[in-house]
């Protein structure tokens, strides 16, 4: 156990020596900070002086290693934009991307699972079939569609007139099929709650949670067929194992069958594909954060790349990366806690 | 019972009171911008967004109408006293949010303060000093004539000088300018504006609160409170506007003009724009260039009023020329000069029949619609036989592209932070000089002596007629030379809840008056 965590410390620490190598490597290609900071009819003169005061004429490598040394100090630079340093500018912009991608999380298991599970009972009712359909529909669609659509249908509202509407009926289908809109359609909401630190949350207050709504759906749009497929298709398998034929031939009840000895065994690589994927939805909020103007991590990270904020850039992958090498961990502990036969460091048993 | 009366009276007094009070400015307004202010330091940076804050939280000596004449603000007046001197009475009895008087004394700091701005040095390197006669009168005065110097007055926004001096606990000064890293000024304001910073979250939310002592009592504005949030995504601005979620937004992007033309609860106002865009034709780079036939072959083969109707869906006026209307070198007489049987026969006469092969650069994500204006241009300019390797790329890449002339077309927009049209030939077209400055955006390397010192003599020329004769010739001067290949100028947009009477608070140079702001 302790060889394992220390390998993964270690193996933390070169990933973020790469990560920091590589943004530094490629920071010419992200433009000039300068053009930013500066009106445009500032004379060269003035640019050339700021770009000493800020070191960025110091060959790459010189830059570098002021940076590796004040990093090791946990020290990782301030960004240009926000005149702060950057780890607090993460810290200031995580609560918000951490909210979302829970609230995504929990749409996720709470319908993936039953969703899930009954269309691997009945895979030949309607039910599951229309599930699977629209599955497959969802998987397509592109993150920042879904979450347009939403906006249309939800936060700005449509008025239908298919139908005739001076019938009765037709009336009441466009009835039907309209929307009123009014949801919040972008931000936070002005009514958050102090947690402690750099937490402020949405989660306590109604305003708070109507403006979770929409960016949650949209970001749990792109994750949630795919979860429901991998437990279809995992709880089918484990249906057609022996000990399941063995307790229907003892005579257990189906719901002691189904949900307790085979959603169990479902469930093992459901996690790990679960703990991977929570590390690319914080990907995936780039887009979502973007469209909703949520004030998180992915907008703070595409906004510092228009920007050419460097320091804000590198501090970001560097976190990101931190946060993989950290859910991969959790995701191994947790697996060798349900299979106890799994080998974390991998000696022969 | 009439001890009881007045009791009730005087009650109904007090409480009738702070309710007449704040009845002037009781509305709430949710706007959205694509941007929210950089730092609350006015003096930091020179950017549209910084000058929208400034006419929020501070006010000018003397401000642009939106027929861009001039207002006074806390000026109240101004006389010219000699060629280079102009004395200046200013407003009494004016408060700051933080309580102090303004005099002539927070003028001279601010115009020090300026004068040592990185961003608006340039601006003032005009004026050789400040004198100041008494609390309430002062003249600014320049080492020459200077024709612009109320131009330049709509850039002071006197700051409060007793609240910006001293030092901070930590020992810094209070009135330093820090370009990075925070500073006092960074996020501590005290003007004479309309509105008091609240609150400021970057990137995410700043609130304004109406100033209750603020000087202009004849304001209309009835807008008590602001909550301003950056929504940098075109359609999630124009969504949070047609879902109710906020007033007012500003850019309208092109694509969405119709859509909010339609809904029947929004209002939209356009207005036609100052901002030229133009591409360089780089004569160092490309032989071709430097003869004038090849160059206004070009000029005959580019439809402006086409890209202006398609591409802009008409949310863009094609020009012929740098100085848009209004400006005074502003040349009635040139238009659009599409013609491609003529670019044709041009080419010939030149001996390019056969064409060449040219690269041209243009940023995707800084004007309007740039990207696709470069591609009309490149197949406008097929016509004529000109191949073109186009690259488009992120403004952040972009400007250093441009820096290093890295194309033999380069795009650009430009907007004359003076409103006058010798700012366009002073940056774009003079002959590059890297000492002086001058041409620093003149990706043509176009260089013309002759026009050069014409717009020389008329920047120290004081007489407003002679000066736009001289500014007016030399626009006409370029076009015939076909110097460059002028675009259009970029259209402004606004859109608004319909009880947000926005139209009379807006400008040209998209900085709204929101303290005279009413709503419904």
């Amino acid at each position: 156990m302790l060889a394992f965590l220390v390998q993964r410390i270690s193996q933390a620490f070169l990933v973020m020596f790469v990560i920091s190598v590589i943004a530094f490597a490629i920071q010419d290609g992200l433009g000039d900070p300068l053009q930013q900071m500066v009106g445009m009819s500032v004379s060269e003169e003035e640019r050339e002086a700021l770009r000493d005061e800020l070191g960025l004429n110091d060959p790459i490598v010189v830059q570098y290693l002021r940076f590796a040394g004040n990093a090791l100090q946990g020290d990782l630079g301030n960004s240009y934009f926000y005149s702060k340093p950057t780890l607090e500018v993460i810290a200031e912009h995580l609560p918000a991307t951490l909210e979302l991608v829970i609230g995504a999380s929990l749409i996720i298991v709470f319908l993936s699972v039953p969703i899930g599970v009954y269309a691997a009972i009945r895979p030949q009712a309607w039910l599951s079939k229309f599930f699977m359909g629209i599955s497959t529909v969802g998987i397509s669609i592109p993150v920042f569609l879904t979450a347009i659509v939403l906006i249309q249908l939800f936060s700005i509202g449509v008025t239908v007139n298919w139908f005739p509407s001076d019938t009765g009926w037709g009336q009441w289908f466009n009835d039907f099929f309209s929307t009123d809109g009014g949801m919040p359609s972008y931000g936070r909401g002005g009514d958050l709650v102090h947690l402690f630190g750099t937490w402020e949350s949405g989660l306590f207050t109604s305003e708070g949670l109507a403006h979770l709504v929409l960016p949650c759906v949209s970001l749990a749009s792109i994750m949630l067929p795919l979860f429901i497929r991998l437990i279809r298709a995992e709880m089918m398998e484990v249906l057609q194992s022996d000990y399941i034929r063995y307790a229907r031939a003892k005579g257990l009840s189906a719901g002691r069958i189904n949900f307790l000895h085979a959603l169990k065994n479902t469930m093992l690589p459901v996690i790990t594909v679960g703990g991977v994927q929570i590390g690319i939805m914080v990907a995936y909020t780039i887009l979502t954060e973007t469209v909703f103007q949520w004030p998180g991590l992915g907008l703070m990270f595409l906004e510092a790349i228009t920007r050419s904020d460097i320091p804000l850039i590198v501090a970001y992958l560097m976190v990101v990366g931190l946060i993989f090498v950290v859910t991969n961990t959790v995701v191994d502990l947790v697996y060798g806690l349900v299979n106890p036969t799994v080998k974390l460091t991998g000696k022969k048993a | 019972m009439k001890k009881l009366i007045a009791a009730f009276l005087g009650s109904m007094v007090l409480a009738a009171a702070p309710v007449a009070l704040s009845a002037e400015a009781t509305r709430e307004l949710k706007m959205a911008y694509d941007a929210d202010p950089v730092t609350l330091d006015i003096h930091e940076q020179l950017s549209g967004g910084i000058l929208q804050l400034s006419h929020m939280t501070f006010d000018p000596l003397v401000r642009w109408t939106s027929d861009l004449s001039f207002e006074p603000r806390l000026a109240e007046s101004w006389e010219r006293v000699d060629e280079n001197t102009m004395r200046f009475k200013l407003r009494e009895g004016v408060k700051f949010h933080s309580g102090n008087e303004l005099t002539t004394a927070d003028v001279k700091f601010t115009f020090n303060r300026l004068k040592r701005s990185q961003d608006f040095k340039a601006i003032f390197q005009p004026f050789s000093g400040i004198n100041i006669i008494d609390d309430y009168t002062f003249e600014l005065v320049t080492s020459e004539p200077y024709p612009l110097l109320l131009n330049t007055a709509t850039y002071i926004f006197p700051l409060d000088s007793e609240f910006y001096s001293g030092q901070t606990e930590d020992g810094k000064d209070k009135d330093a300018i820090s370009k990075h890293g925070s500073s006092f000024a960074s996020e501590n304001l005290s003007g004479t504006g309309p509105y008091v910073v609240t609150e400021r979250k970057q990137g995410v939310r700043v609130e304004f609160e109406r100033f209750d002592d603020y000087w202009d009592t004849e304001s209309p504005g009835n807008v008590g409170r602001i909550v301003l949030t950056p929504i940098k995504e075109n359609n999630t601005r124009v969504s949070a506007l047609l879902s109710g979620g906020v007033d007012f937004i500003a850019p309208v992007p092109p694509n969405d003009l119709e859509r909010i033309k339609r809904d029947k609860n929004a209002n939209l106002v356009t207005m036609s724009g100052t901002r030229i865009i133009l591409f360089h034709m780089n004569g160092e780079r490309v032989e071709a260039f430097k003869d004038p036939r090849v160059r206004q072959a070009i000029a005959y083969s580019i439809n402006q009023e086409g890209i202006a109707a398609k591409i802009m869906k008409g949310f863009a006026t094609p020009a012929a020329q740098m100085s848009p209307a209004g400006y005074q070198g502003h040349n009635e007489s040139l238009s659009p000069r599409f013609d491609v049987e003529k670019a044709q026969s041009l080419m010939k006469e030149a001996g390019y029949e056969d064409g060449f092969t040219i690269s041209m650069m243009a940023p995707n994500n800084r004007y309007v619609n740039d990207d696709k204006i470069a591609q009309a241009v490149a197949a406008m300019l097929a016509r004529i036989n000109i191949t073109v390797d186009l690259k488009t790329l992120p403004k952040a890449q972009y400007w250093t592209e441009y820096d290093n002339r890295a194309a033999d077309m380069m795009m650009i927009g430009w907007h004359a932070d003076t409103e006058d049209s010798a700012n366009f030939f002073e940056f774009l077209t003079f002959c590059p000089d890297a000492d002086s400055g001058a041409g620093q955006y003149n990706a043509g390397n176009y260089c013309n002596p002759e026009v050069d010192a014409l717009v020389e003599k008329a920047s120290v020329e004081t007489d407003l007629d002679k000066r736009a004769a001289m500014l007016q010739e030399a626009e006409k001067r370029l076009y015939d030379d076909a110097a460059f290949v002028p675009l259009h100028w970029q259209d402004l947009a606004w859109a608004s809840k319909k009880k947000v009477n926005i139209e009379p608070v807006l400008n040209v140079m998209n900085f709204p008056y929101l303290g005279d702001l009413v709503v419904e």
